[in-house]
């Protein structure tokens, strides 16, 4: 799931310094999972910036929480709302800031927290990154771990010359995922898959992304033109 | 002959090479590289010129790379994957090409995080090993990465890295057999201090039949102290530096130890001269360039070849 962090408040504050109306938007998929943008904080945060503006009686600061801001079925809940407001803060996931943002296009929207990767939860409060999205996966060859993720110089051909003590150079806290790579795959028997070179690959994630599923198709397509 | 290459050339008439490394300086002075330049020359067959190592921003090493060829040393012009993509990449190799650059060492480089520029974007569009594989088909295909044909060919002497010392072990002359499999021609290694392990390695490579078909040259760094000897082992990501040779530095004064630095290498050339397998010796005295005649003098490694070209 995509994990992130909390903005801290005097950034909050410095963005909507202009505004007097705001309301702070919640999303209940990946960052309430990770502690950072679901209903608790979404409120938590507008306490917060509702005492720090206590003394202006114009001042109005509200919260809500849509199930995610990454789906208009959701976002629509949102249109009778915000007439009152002059500014937004959205604490989902830059694409849930972004599909906020295009849906009410005239109105200010600030990011709440900074998005930080696609991840796993190791447990309660810790999260780990686990994937890049490259759009070309090769954990079959590497025993299900991410060359392009967990090596810091995201090293197709083996490990750099680096590491100490099963680290790597760059973070004596992160294992070389190298060594982790060649010792899973000579517990499966399987070094084979790292003994030829692995070509220079083309990367898939250059541009922005789309998918259009085929089956749907028809659906958004027609005539060739987009609808 | 795959190129214009001194190296090449001494390497394939047999003689046992030896490389040296020059640091380009943090500034614009052309003077900085001259003066290396001129303890170097005639000392060593050919001299890399390094890339933004640690990570730090230095004068490129093309520009280097073409001073140093001015005063009339053979560069081995070093390229990192850090900072690059394809294209700056297979850009720079035309460009030095044509300036009469014939070696290129390929590396990954140092992550950025050591550097002065911790903020920066990191590139690794390609690793070590596909730089040297693309290389190669520039060079014998006539072709870019991408495919299209070039019209003329970079002919660069290839060179790869090779560290015998790092983890998993049991990989690294794996790893140095797809380096050669790329097509690199040369490797250079990681400095070497601990003989024992360095011989166990060079052991596994001529029993995989590499050292037929690549030339091998062991890097060698002189301890200037004993300081430097405990920084080597402790802070350098990589290196094994054995617990005698911190003895050895300890047991002689301050004033002493740089002589006792050049005397362990020295007995390590002719060591390593004696190693059935080896191509040549990479000397990187670092920052210490101004030695350099006097320990290849005392290694007794001169006069150097002066091989016939073409």
């Amino acid at each position: 799931m995509i994990k992130a962090v909390a903005k801290s408040l005097e950034e909050i504050k410095s963005m909507i310094t202009p505004y007097r109306r705001v309301l702070t938007i919640g999303c209940g998929g990946c960052v309430s999972q990770c502690l950072a943008g679901g209903q608790k904080e979404a409120r938590a945060l507008n306490i917060k910036l509702r005492a720090s503006a206590a003394s202006d009686s114009d001042a109005l600061f509200d919260d809500i929480t849509v199930e995610r801001q990454c789906e208009q079925q959701f976002l629509k809940e949102l249109d009778n709302r915000i007439s009152t407001y002059d500014a937004l803060i959205s604490i989902a996931c830059g694409a849930g800031v972004q599909f906020l943002a295009e849906r009410f296009p005239n109105l200010p929207v600030f990011p709440g927290v900074n998005t930080q990767f696609v991840g796993i939860t190791r447990d309660i409060g810790w999260y780990e990154e686990r994937c890049k999205t490259c759009g070309d996966c090769v954990l079959g060859l590497t025993a299900g771990i991410c060359p392009v993720t967990m090596c810091s110089k995201g090293l197709f051909n083996g490990p750099c010359g680096g590491p100490q003590d099963g680290h790597c150079e760059v973070d004596p806290d992160t294992p070389c995922a190298w060594i982790a790579i060649y010792e899973r795959l000579q517990a499966q028997g399987r070094l084979d898959s790292i003994a030829e070179i692995h070509p220079t690959r083309n990367w898939q994630n250059q541009v922005p992304g789309r998918i259009l599923v085929e089956e749907y198709r028809a659906r958004y397509v027609e005539n060739g033109e987009k609808t | 002959m795959k190129s214009e290459s001194r190296l090449e050339t001494i390497l394939r008439c047999g003689h046992f090479a030896l490389t040296g490394e020059l640091g380009p300086p943090r500034g614009a002075d052309p003077d900085a590289v001259r003066k290396k330049a001129a303890h170097l020359k005639g000392m060593v067959d050919a001299v890399n010129i390094t890339d933004n190592q640690t990570a730090v921003v230095r004068m490129s090493s093309l520009g280097a790379c073409l001073i140093a060829k001015q005063e009339g040393l053979e560069p081995i012009y070093q390229m990192v994957c850090r900072d690059r993509n394809r294209i700056a990449m297979q850009s720079d190799i035309l460009g030095a090409a044509a300036l009469g650059i014939n070696n290129l060492l390929c590396l990954s480089g140092d992550h950025q995080k050591f550097g002065d520029h911790p903020g920066c974007k990191k590139v690794f569009d390609i690793d070590s090993i596909q730089l040297v594989s693309m290389m190669k088909t520039m060079r014998d295909e006539a072709r870019f990465q991408g495919g299209e044909e070039i019209t003329v060919p970079p002919k660069m002497f290839i060179g790869a890295a090779a560290n015998p010392f790092a983890e998993p072990h049991a990989f690294r002359v794996q790893r140095l057999a797809k380096k050669v499999a790329a097509g690199a021609d040369f490797i250079q290694t990681q400095c070497v201090y601990n003989m024992e392990r360095f011989r166990a390695w060079l052991d596994q490579a001529r029993d995989m039949g590499l050292t037929e078909n690549v030339h091998i040259l062991p890097g060698i760094t002189p301890l200037k102290s004993l300081g430097m000897a405990r920084y080597m082992k402790n802070n350098v990501p990589g290196m094994d530096v054995p617990d005698e040779l911190i003895k050895r530095m300890q047991g002689v004064e301050k004033k002493d130890q740089a002589r006792e630095g050049i005397a362990i290498c020295c007995e390590q050339i002719q060591q390593m001269q004696e190693m059935k397998g080896l191509a040549g010796i990479h000397l990187m005295a670092i920052e210490w360039e101004h030695r350099v005649p006097e320990i290849v003098t005392q290694a007794g490694l001169l006069p150097r070849p002066e091989p016939e070209q073409g």
